[in-house]
């Protein structure tokens, strides 16, 4: 496939497998990363990607295989071995300490002797010059909870740089970012490739491996399916690589017909404890049969948002009706009398809210159902047709393993996912709630969940997507809403928006 | 091209999760009582022998260990009802010892108009109630107030004790009695010996504390088992304890749950008043919990906080009860202190350090193919 390079590659992966009980996650995984350049490393999840990474870096030990770092095989242990031998990883969730400044998040695990002042000097010294070499700019004194996201993440990249590395991992980097911020990821990665550090990119957004790598690895079942120049390929086959057939990634669909509002909130407010306004005279009307899409960068009052709307939190001023029930603050509802009306909701992290990992997925399969029939019959669970219930959705769903018996934790994203969503659509709700449909999803269960929202709105189903990937926005919502500090900044219609005037409502610039 | 491969460490097959591992670490603890008993110098296997034979080796010997066993298995369920809330009661000694005021009451005020086959239910009810009452403040002030259950419940005990002995010396203190108790029950608000139940049928028995609510203690088990994994109450009860957010989602109110589930753990903790008042002492007495309260957290989680666990923890905790009195008694130098320490190596074991042979069982048994 391809010529013997004479320099050493950055880095050399031999043979790695790796298997967590039955699941073969990495299977003989061979591959060359050139020094100096952006590697993507794009797949489905559960394809292998992250597990792979993981063991490049230390977290996981591979069951077999060998690792080389610049020609020479070494032993990663741990992620300390990782660092000590140049490599870097920037979480998706970011590891920083809110209430610390820069400098200190900077040093801490490096902290450099028993005091602490002379390593807060080095590091300043040293943080300097990261600055002017990479163009990296920060305020070392400034807190990290006083930092936007995009800025939180340059710390992120710059604590790798100072631990001394020259090999960087970036997983799905761009998960919490506006597209500006996205951009002016990539320009940090381009320069940080001309002053010849190694890019490894994770991430399953191809728009991203376009526009940004030089090489693109596919990996599909847990092996490299194609390494490609990214110049050579496009986004159409990098998908049918990852997927193993021919996706479509514009979805079809037929306008929506517009029925009575089921569900409308009228100067809906919520401040917390500390006086914060977290929802700030929100009104929205959402109608049978529609899709509206609220898109917004992540912690701009969404989540608060579904919250309410589900009962959960009660709001703290303003009103909200649901198919004819109002809910305010004296008369503040709960997720069980929602779900009687006949909403259901699909909640943003599926992990924390949405199941149980210890339970069975039979058991994750009635969560918020478990009271009545079809599933309490005498004041007992009727086990066998809760199992039978979690098989059908399963069947239906393309849920995999199809196995009820298996804890939830067991599952991958996508399938946890599709879970989720099957107990929530098998009900056949009059109101659908969905925070980030696809967060974590791979591209094949996409375009099936996709699909089944878009049924359900044909179905006569009001829905309402928060999401904070605007592709997803742009193509599923028959209305986009944009919010912006815990208000609605404004509504566009998806023929009449693009991600730049979108991008620019989140974040805040303008009210269209 | 180089090739490593490494043992991973899955999961231990479920047969080694519930019984050798649990065995594993009481072999352990047996291994250290061994080397201290022998630095005291006494033969560690003699001493073993006359443990065995105290707790197992006679039908008296094993009256007793069932019945120390019957508390066990009521405070370590207690225990594993609120642990599968996630609420960790430590006040089982204090539930147990109001849950037996409770009882007694019942008795001492109907026991001379009421038979036997309607008064023991009432007192077995008033047990619960009790026990739940006591276990219900500690949860309101959690549920309510955010105060912290393991510091109130840990507090009720203090409170229950003094409230005890208050109690005994100067209102339920039998009239002429130099000591703090009660008069004595009627019969007919006695739970049978287990020793009179068989010699009715004709099974001759040594006498021993042993009585009828050994099989109260077993449908316990029995309808924890039930109403934890196949009823909507104990299923929203474990949602709760696994994840609090996925309970509230699924809208359940957490208050009322914690309610719930700490007055089923107070409840079941009364029951230890059943078995020492209604069949045993026949009165009101003092200090009868005697430690089964915390004894039941060690229980708990030794059986992993399953019914069928609780009773196998509980059986042990029995015999070495009664096992651990005879060796103090056979043998001078191991004092009722040195058995102290040996049930403390167990419950160290079987408790802290349950997941320390867990690797090593990993390398032996989950070998990939």
């Amino acid at each position: 496939m391809q010529a013997l390079t004479p320099a050493a590659a950055a880095i050399e992966l031999r043979g790695i497998d790796k298997s967590f009980g039955v699941v073969h996650a990495v299977r003989g995984v061979s591959l060359r990363i050139e020094p100096g350049t952006i590697t993507g490393i794009v797949g489905e999840n559960g394809a292998g990607k992250s597990t792979l990474m993981s063991i490049l870096y230390g977290l996981y030990r591979a069951d077999a295989g060998e690792i080389r770092v610049g020609g020479q095989p070494v032993e990663m242990a741990s992620p300390r071995d990782a660092i000590a031998h140049g490599i870097g990883m920037v979480h998706q969730h970011f590891m920083l300490i809110d209430t610390f400044t820069v400098l200190e998040n900077m040093v801490l695990g490096a902290e450099g002797g028993l005091l602490l002042a002379g390593g807060l000097a080095a590091a300043r010294a040293e943080l300097a010059r990261l600055a002017r070499d990479y163009g990296l700019s920060v305020d070392p004194d400034a807190r990290v909870a006083d930092l936007s996201v995009g800025e939180q993440q340059r710390v992120e990249i710059l604590k790798v740089l100072f631990r001394g590395a020259r090999i960087l991992i970036l997983d799905e980097p761009s998960a919490v970012l506006t597209p500006q911020e996205t951009d002016r990821l990539f320009d940090i990665l381009r320069t940080l490739k001309d002053r010849g550090v190694t890019v490894i990119l994770i991430t399953h957004k191809l728009r991203e491996i376009m526009a940004v790598t030089d090489r693109v690895h596919v990996m599909r079942q847990g092996r490299i399916v194609a390494e490609r120049r990214t110049r050579d390929t496009g986004s159409e086959e990098l998908a049918e690589l990852m997927v193993g057939r021919k996706v479509r990634l514009d979805l079809d669909k037929v306008p929506s017909r517009r029925g009575e509002i089921l569900l409308r909130t009228e100067h809906l407010s919520l401040v917390d404890d500390r006086g914060v306004r977290l929802l700030d005279d929100v009104g929205i009307e959402l109608r049978a049969g529609e899709i509206v899409g609220i898109a917004g960068v992540t912690g701009n009052g969404q989540s608060e948002l579904l919250q309410v709307l589900a009962g959960i939190r009660a709001p703290s001023d303003g009103r909200l009706t649901v198919c004819g029930h109002v809910v305010d603050a004296d008369h503040p509802g709960n997720p069980a009398e929602m779900r009687a009306l006949g909403l259901a909701h699909v909640p943003e992290d599926r992990l924390r809210q949405g199941m149980v990992a210890a339970f069975q997925a039979s058991e994750t399969s009635i969560l918020g159902y478990q009271d009545g029939p079809p599933f309490t019959r005498h004041y007992l669970l009727d086990g066998p047709a809760v199992g039978a219930h979690c098989a059908e959705l399963m069947e239906r769903f393309d849920v995999r393993p199809r196995s009820p018996g298996l804890r939830s934790s067991h599952f991958s994203g996508g399938n946890q996912q599709k879970l989720v969503l099957a107990r929530e659509i098998a009900r056949r709700p009059k109101v659908l709630l969905v925070g980030q449909p696809t967060r974590g999803v791979d591209i094949g269960a996409i375009e099936f969940i996709h699909r089944e929202l878009v049924k359900a709105r044909d179905a006569g189903c009001a829905v309402l997507v928060v999401s904070v990937e605007l592709d997803e926005i742009l193509s599923l919502a028959d209305r986009i809403l944009v919010m912006f500090a815990g208000r609605i900044v404004g509504e566009v219609e998806p023929g009449r928006a693009d991600e730049r005037t979108l991008g620019l409502m989140m974040a805040g610039a303008e009210a269209a | 091209m180089k090739v490593r491969r490494r043992s991973l460490p899955g999961p231990l097959p479920i047969w080694a999760e519930i019984v050798l591992l649990p065995l594993v670490n009481i072999a352990l603890a047996f291994i250290i009582v061994g080397v201290i008993v022998a630095i005291i110098g006494v033969d560690p296997f003699h001493a073993l022998r006359l443990l065995v034979v105290g707790a197992v080796g006679s039908s008296e010997s094993i009256g007793y260990t069932l019945y120390y066993a019957t508390n066990f298995t009521f405070t370590g369920l207690a225990v594993a009802v609120a642990f599968h809330a996630g609420l960790f009661n430590i006040g089982g000694e204090g539930q147990a010892y109001i849950g037996g005021l409770g009882c007694g009451l019942a008795v001492l005020a109907l026991d001379r108009w009421l038979p036997a086959w309607l008064l023991v239910p009432i007192a077995i009810a008033a047990a619960a109630l009790f026990g739940a009452a006591w276990a219900a403040v500690p949860a309101w002030l959690q549920a309510w107030r955010g105060s912290h259950i393991v510091i109130t419940t840990i507090m009720f005990n203090f409170v229950a004790s003094a409230l005890m002995v208050y109690l005994m010396v100067n209102v339920l203190i039998a009239p002429g009695s130099m000591t703090p108790q009660s008069r004595t029950f009627a019969p007919s608000g006695r739970i049978p010996a287990m020793h009179d139940v068989l010699q009715a049928v004709g099974i001759a028995v040594a006498p021993s504390a042993l009585n009828l609510s050994i099989v109260l203690a077993l449908a316990c088990c029995v309808a924890v088992w039930v109403f934890l994994w196949h009823t909507p109450w104990g299923y929203a009860l474990r949602t709760m304890g696994h994840n609090p957010e996925a309970a509230v989602y699924a809208g359940t109110n957490l208050r009322r749950m914690t309610m719930v589930a700490m007055c089923l753990s107070g409840a079941l903790a009364g029951f230890v008043g059943v078995n020492e008042l209604m069949g045993v002492h026949h009165r009101i007495v003092l200090d009868f919990p005697a430690g089964y309260g915390f004894a039941g957290i060690a229980v708990a989680l030794m059986g992993r906080s399953h019914p069928l666990g609780i009773v196998l923890a509980a059986l042990l905790f029995g015999a070495l009860q009664q096992g651990g009195a005879e060796l103090a008694f056979e043998i001078p130098s191991i004092t009722r202190e040195m058995v102290v320490v040996i049930q403390g190596l167990i419950i160290l074991f079987s408790g802290a350090l349950a997941h320390l042979p867990r690797p090593w069982l990993q390398a032996l048994l989950v070998r990939r193919a």
